[in-house]
């Protein structure tokens, strides 16, 4: 069998969209949200030399974006075979 | 060894090593021309990627950046980086499941449209050629200042070796040097960053260092905000308040960075779809480990260089450093004028002071200064003397100098093969004579991909006098043009042809005109519509931020248009629902 049947397609991408969307929140969160509109509030709190808003803007962000694809390439792959859409 | 003989060598075995590549790495079929033959290894890919993606720019100019803006700077950080979270998303794993070699030839075949490819063709040619010049002008720049020759030689010098190796291995030859590039790069990037952090902290990581403590007990970045503030600068950590241009900014270089048509390529060289996305992943680990460390060099350079002028307390008169006694870097970079004293006051001391700033104009007055008298201080040497500054070996300064190189002609080759692939590929090939066999169109590349690189190294030569303003144009069109439709092609069925090409256009139209107006037509400077301030921005955004803007007005266009209009034929819906499913990926193809 090749192809999944059409219900199963329907509801990977389902899926799917429902992953991307949580992993994107994530990813507005730490940057939009904790780098730019929250830095003020944030830079009251210190973590060790940095003032917390400072560090997610030039450093945190980056270390949450590399765990994000990650943890994307992980589902996704469980993903992949639970719907028996996966490669050889 | 003297710095000057170990640049030679460092710099000369770094290109025999990407010529033997060259030599290596032929490419033999359109396939290996185009995607390296596909079957690269996806963390090798991911290196590549990053090579491919750090430009002269990132390695040179952003610490730089981050020296004189602190926080301001921080959308170059999140934006550069957050882009490949978008890629990895949102585009990679189904691009390469489309499996063919270009990015126009994905928006000509899901919008079933010559017309909605040419556009593309159009939108990459524009963003890559200006960004091309870029890397070619960095090339002259690094030459220039490190192994001593005319602007005009090195650029010819760089035009040499990515001709060599660009156009005998295409993608092959490219992949394999880009590794090699790679790994030249990040080493000149973090060994003078983890010698100067633990020089100020004691802490060899910079990551950690930027936020650790210094032997006196205060923390660097405290100690920073207090040393720039007492001499009437702004704060390294504070942001300015203008969130929405740094939002807007942050999420036009993101997408820019996710459309960016030589980036995405790269994803079209490994074997399957869930090596796609694991080599986005490994991509951005390997840019991580660069942008994490820029911050801490900009801030740790920026402290160095303050403390190297203001010796002593502010305001006593021997609290700032004497002319005659500068240091022998300050001599270096004086004769290339990137670096350059005047002593207003006449007392043969340095002052470097925030002129500009009116609260502290009386105190510098009380203290018999006449004006700062650092007039020139180029952000791009923070990186290129930073090893100076700190007093590292010759060895040190050499690498910097291979590493730039390494940036800047792994970036240009990257965006050459973009460009010759579009016009072999989607011009040729697929539109003007799709009758060429495939030696033919190996041929054709390899002619494109000369052109190229002599259009790119003459443009270098003569920069059309807008090279600064480049990088903002090609982000724009990536972001307003490139990604909203790749993005719609997969995860819509409805979005058809007539949608797209509208939408295409408003995005590209509306970013283009809006950055010309504030800049000049096309640049020249003079023909702009309204003066580049805040006060005659659209809601006060400026030119650089717009892409996020342009690329919101493409999804609405793109939408409204195809709802009104018929729905993609049955054959196209079929294609979309191919592409969201990973098994069946195969080779890349050209039919």
């Amino acid at each position: 069998m090749n192809h999944a049947p059409e219900s199963g397609a329907a509801a990977y991408w389902k899926e799917n969209v429902r992953l991307l969307m949580t992993l994107l929140v994530v990813w507005f969160v730490v940057s939009y949200g904790a780098g730019i509109l929250l830095v003020d509030l944030l830079n009251q709190i210190p973590l060790g030399g940095y003032k917390l808003g400072f560090f997610f803007a030039q450093q945190g962000s980056i270390y949450v974006f590399v765990a994000l694809i990650f943890i994307y390439v992980r589902k996704m792959n469980q993903l992949d075979r639970k719907y028996d859409v996966h490669e050889e | 060894m003297d710095t000057q003989t170990w640049i030679y060598l460092v710099v000369g075995l770094t290109f025999a090593l990407y010529l033997g590549i060259a030599i290596w790495a032929r490419a033999g079929s359109t396939q290996e021309f185009y995607v390296a033959g596909g079957g690269v290894n996806p963390v090798a890919n991911g290196m590549a990627t990053a090579a491919d993606w750090m430009s002269a720019a990132s390695f040179i100019s952003m610490a730089g950046l981050i020296a004189f803006l602190g926080y301001n700077a921080s959308p170059y950080l999140m934006g550069w980086t957050g882009g490949y979270v978008l890629l990895a998303l949102l585009l990679a794993p189904y691009l390469r499941k489309f499996g063919k070699f270009t990015v126009p030839e994905f928006i000509g075949d899901r919008f079933y449209s010559k017309t909605a490819r040419m556009v593309a063709v159009l939108c990459l040619i524009v963003a890559s050629i200006t960004y091309v010049i870029g890397q070619m002008k960095g090339v002259g720049v690094a030459f220039g200042r490190f192994l001593e020759v005319e602007f005009e030689t090195g650029v010819m010098i760089g035009m040499a070796i990515v001709f060599f190796y660009a156009v005998l291995g295409g993608m092959k030859g490219i992949t394999y040097t880009q590794i090699a590039q790679y790994c030249v790069l990040i080493f000149a990037y973090t060994v003078p960053a983890i010698f100067i952090s633990f020089q100020l902290t004691g802490v060899p990581f910079p990551q950690i260092g930027l936020g650790a403590n210094m032997a006196d007990g205060t923390a660097l970045l405290d100690k920073l905000d207090q040393v720039v503030t007492d001499l009437g600068f702004a704060s390294f950590t504070d942001p300015e308040h203008n969130t929405l241009n740094i939002f807007l900014l942050t999420m036009s270089l993101m997408i820019g960075t996710a459309g960016l048509p030589h980036v995405i390529i790269r994803f079209f060289t490994v074997r399957k779809v869930s090596d796609a996305r694991i080599s986005a992943g490994w991509a951005l680990v390997f840019i991580a480990i660069l942008y994490t460390t820029a911050p801490a060099v900009g801030g740790m350079a920026r402290l160095n260089l303050m403390n190297t002028i203001q010796t002593g307390p502010i305001g006593s008169p021997e609290g700032n450093l004497e002319y005659e006694n500068r240091p022998e870097w300050f001599r270096n970079w004086e004769t290339t004028g990137l670096l350059a004293f005047e002593d207003k006051n006449g007392d043969g001391r340095i002052q470097y002071y925030n002129d500009a700033n009116p609260e502290f104009a009386a105190e510098a007055a009380s203290y018999g200064w006449a004006g700062n008298e650092m007039v020139t201080v180029d952000r791009d040497i923070m990186v290129l003397a930073n090893p100076e500054i700190a007093t590292l070996p010759g060895w040190v300064i050499a690498l910097v100098a291979a590493g730039g190189l390494a940036a800047a002609l792994s970036t240009a080759a990257g965006l050459l093969l973009a460009i010759s692939s579009a016009i072999s590929h989607d011009l040729l090939k697929g539109m003007f004579t799709p009758k060429i066999n495939e030696k033919q169109e190996l041929m054709a590349g390899r002619i494109a991909m000369a052109g190229a690189v002599l259009l790119a190294g003459y443009m270098g030569m003569n920069p059309p006098g807008f090279a600064a303003q480049v990088v903002a144009l090609a982000f724009g069109l990536a972001a307003s043009s490139i990604f909203p439709v790749l993005m719609m092609g997969i995860f819509s069925k409805r979005v058809n042809k007539a949608g797209a090409i509208a939408g295409m256009l408003t995005g590209l139209l509306s970013t283009v005109i809006y950055i010309f107006v504030f800049k000049g037509w096309f640049f020249v400077p003079g023909t702009n519509w309204f003066p580049n301030t805040a006060e005659y921005w659209l809601l006060g955004i400026q030119p650089e931020s717009f892409g996020a803007v342009g690329a919101l007005l493409n999804f609405a266009v793109a939408f409204g248009v195809s709802r009104v209009t018929q729905a993609p034929p049955a054959h196209i819906q079929e294609l979309v629902e191919s592409v969201r499913i990973p098994r069946g990926a195969g080779m890349p193809t050209g039919h």
